[in-house]
């Protein structure tokens, strides 16, 4: 007697069917793991001036206990009014950052109107919240519209906070310490930079998922500054300036250094997204 | 030490739903944890499905949002199709029936509470597995199990509103004492005929249970004092 099995179309949307296979797999066999995916360990921060919205990320992105990308950019554009610093899985970070982006500019056209940060909220937090925790992007997202400034934190799972002042990733412990001492209501630019700077390598030294440079964005009403690397404390050192010496004492004729990557000026980069 | 700061986002807590003559009284504590660590200090856990309905809730933080979200969308849609304010025992069951049939995705358990023309001030408890009950008082969350005494002894009938918002204050903090996943603030939500109206009330201004101190060599005052004192044990 053989079982029937009635064909049905395969539906849309995600499908969970091996995510227990695995389990069960990691599990069993000690030794055969999974592949590792690049998280970006991370301190990212985000506070609420007297202007606006200030957000801080450290560079560092991860793949297990190796470094894989000493400079890379955490703060994500979602608006022109509005960004996202991401922590977690960065593949899933940098696709649920731009799919947000451009349903929100879809909508802009629809609208005619500045996005709000409430609506970013809501597309983000939705689609976590549909995935059930398997997209692991921890946000901090934060813009000025016209209702005023807005900051807010989105877990995995699809929760949210609206706070005055946020911390994400594993430095956030470091970082929500230095708010926790600091932070104090109107602060003004200048102030809001410098504590944002301080959480920021408060987690770079202190968390070993974070490191290499500060990115700050600020975010006022009817003006963004995006100051890549606006504070660089781990640049590399080499051990002898004098250059490489040769074995059996061999003459040295002419020595020529010269630099293997060269140093580029970072101009305003977000240009493209403007109407 | 595991904090373990990649579970998921819950929020411990404390809620709790009050009757009294005239309408109802909403309290709840503030802390939503992601493991050990406080991911948030100052949470609001009563939140607005309309005009003269609210909910506490309780559990995971991302599915008490989006049930909440889902039923005040609902009942926004009722309230425009009746022509009228939305009576609390619609909004509960709206509650209830996402509650239910989803009982095998969700985790949270909530307490509707509200005032209409028809039926006055009124409490539904709506716990984890999508039962609907309406109680003169109702309690949640993981500090509740320490309530269960204390309300069996101090409510009554017929209370005042001053009355039941202290009763629901002193149970709070009650809760926040004993509980470690209830902390931060105490909020409540005081909904009647007139209106709603919010309070709250800050850690320092919550009294003081058995053992509990007053704070002393607090860091604020040794900061705040002119002169360096000597750290004294």
């Amino acid at each position: 007697m053989t079982k029937q099995m009635v064909e049905v179309p395969p539906k849309g949307g995600f499908s969970f069917d091996l995510c227990r296979r695995n389990a069960m797999l990691a599990k069993k066999n000690e030794g055969a793991k999974a592949p590792s995916f690049r998280k970006t360990g991370t301190t990212i921060v985000g506070l609420i001036f007297q202007d606006g919205v200030i957000l801080g990320a450290d560079t560092r992105a991860t793949e297990g206990p190796i470094v894989a990308d000493k400079n890379c950019e955490k703060i994500h554009y979602i608006a022109p009014n509005i960004y996202c610093c991401g922590a977690g899985t960065a593949a899933d970070t940098e696709a649920v950052t731009d799919m947000v982006s451009s349903q929100l500019q879809l909508h802009r056209y629809h609208t005619g109107r500045e996005s709000r940060v409430v609506t970013a909220l809501t597309l983000l937090k939705r689609h976590l919240f549909n995935y059930q925790g398997h997209v692991q992007a921890a946000l901090v997202l934060g813009g000025v519209d016209v209702t005023g400034p807005h900051l807010h934190t989105i877990y995995p799972h699809g929760s949210t906070d609206t706070l005055p002042f946020a911390t994400m990733g594993s430095g956030s412990l470091a970082a929500m310490s230095v708010f926790e001492d600091k932070f104090k209501e109107g602060l003004t630019r200048d102030e809001g930079i410098k504590l944002v700077t301080e959480a920021i390598c408060a987690g770079i030294f202190n968390d070993l998922g974070s490191g290499s440079n500060v990115d700050v964005c600020v975010i006022t009403k009817g003006d963004k500054e995006y100051l890549r690397n606006h504070l660089m404390p781990n640049l590399r050192t080499y051990v002898s300036e004098k250059g490489y010496t040769f074995p059996k004492k061999t003459e040295v004729l002419l020595m020529k250094i010269t630099p293997l990557k060269e140093t580029e000026e970072i101009s305003e980069a977000r240009d493209d997204m403007e109407e | 030490m595991d904090l373990g700061l990649n579970e998921e986002h819950s929020m411990g807590t404390t809620i709790i739903g009050v009757t009294y003559n005239g309408g109802v009284v909403l309290g709840a504590d503030s802390r939503t944890s992601t493991g050990m660590y406080v991911a948030n200090r100052a949470s609001d856990k009563i939140t607005q499905l309309t005009d003269n309905v609210y909910v506490c809730r309780s559990g995971s933080a991302a599915d008490s949002q989006i049930v909440s979200d889902y039923v005040r969308y609902f009942l926004h849609q009722h309230t425009i199709q009746l022509g009228q304010p939305a009576t609390v025992k619609v909004a509960a069951n709206l509650v209830r029936l996402l509650a239910y049939n989803n009982k095998n995705m969700l985790q949270t358990g909530l307490i509707v509470g509200g005032w209409d023309k028809y039926e006055g001030g009124k409490i539904y408890g709506i716990p984890l597995g999508g039962t609907i009950i309406e109680q003169p008082f109702a309690i949640g969350g993981s500090g509740s199990s320490y309530l269960y005494g204390f309300f069996d002894q101090a409510w009554k009938e017929g209370m005042t509103q001053e009355e039941a918002e202290q009763l629901v204050v002193k149970a709070v903090s009650l809760a926040i004492a004993r509980d470690g996943a209830s902390g931060g603030v105490v909020r409540t939500v005081t909904i009647d005929a007139e209106g709603v109206k919010r309070k709250f009330y800050p850690g320092d201004e919550l009294p003081l249970w058995h053992e509990e101190l007053q704070p002393q060599n607090s860091l604020l005052d040794i900061l705040n004092a002119s002169s360096p004192e000597p750290m004294n044990i």
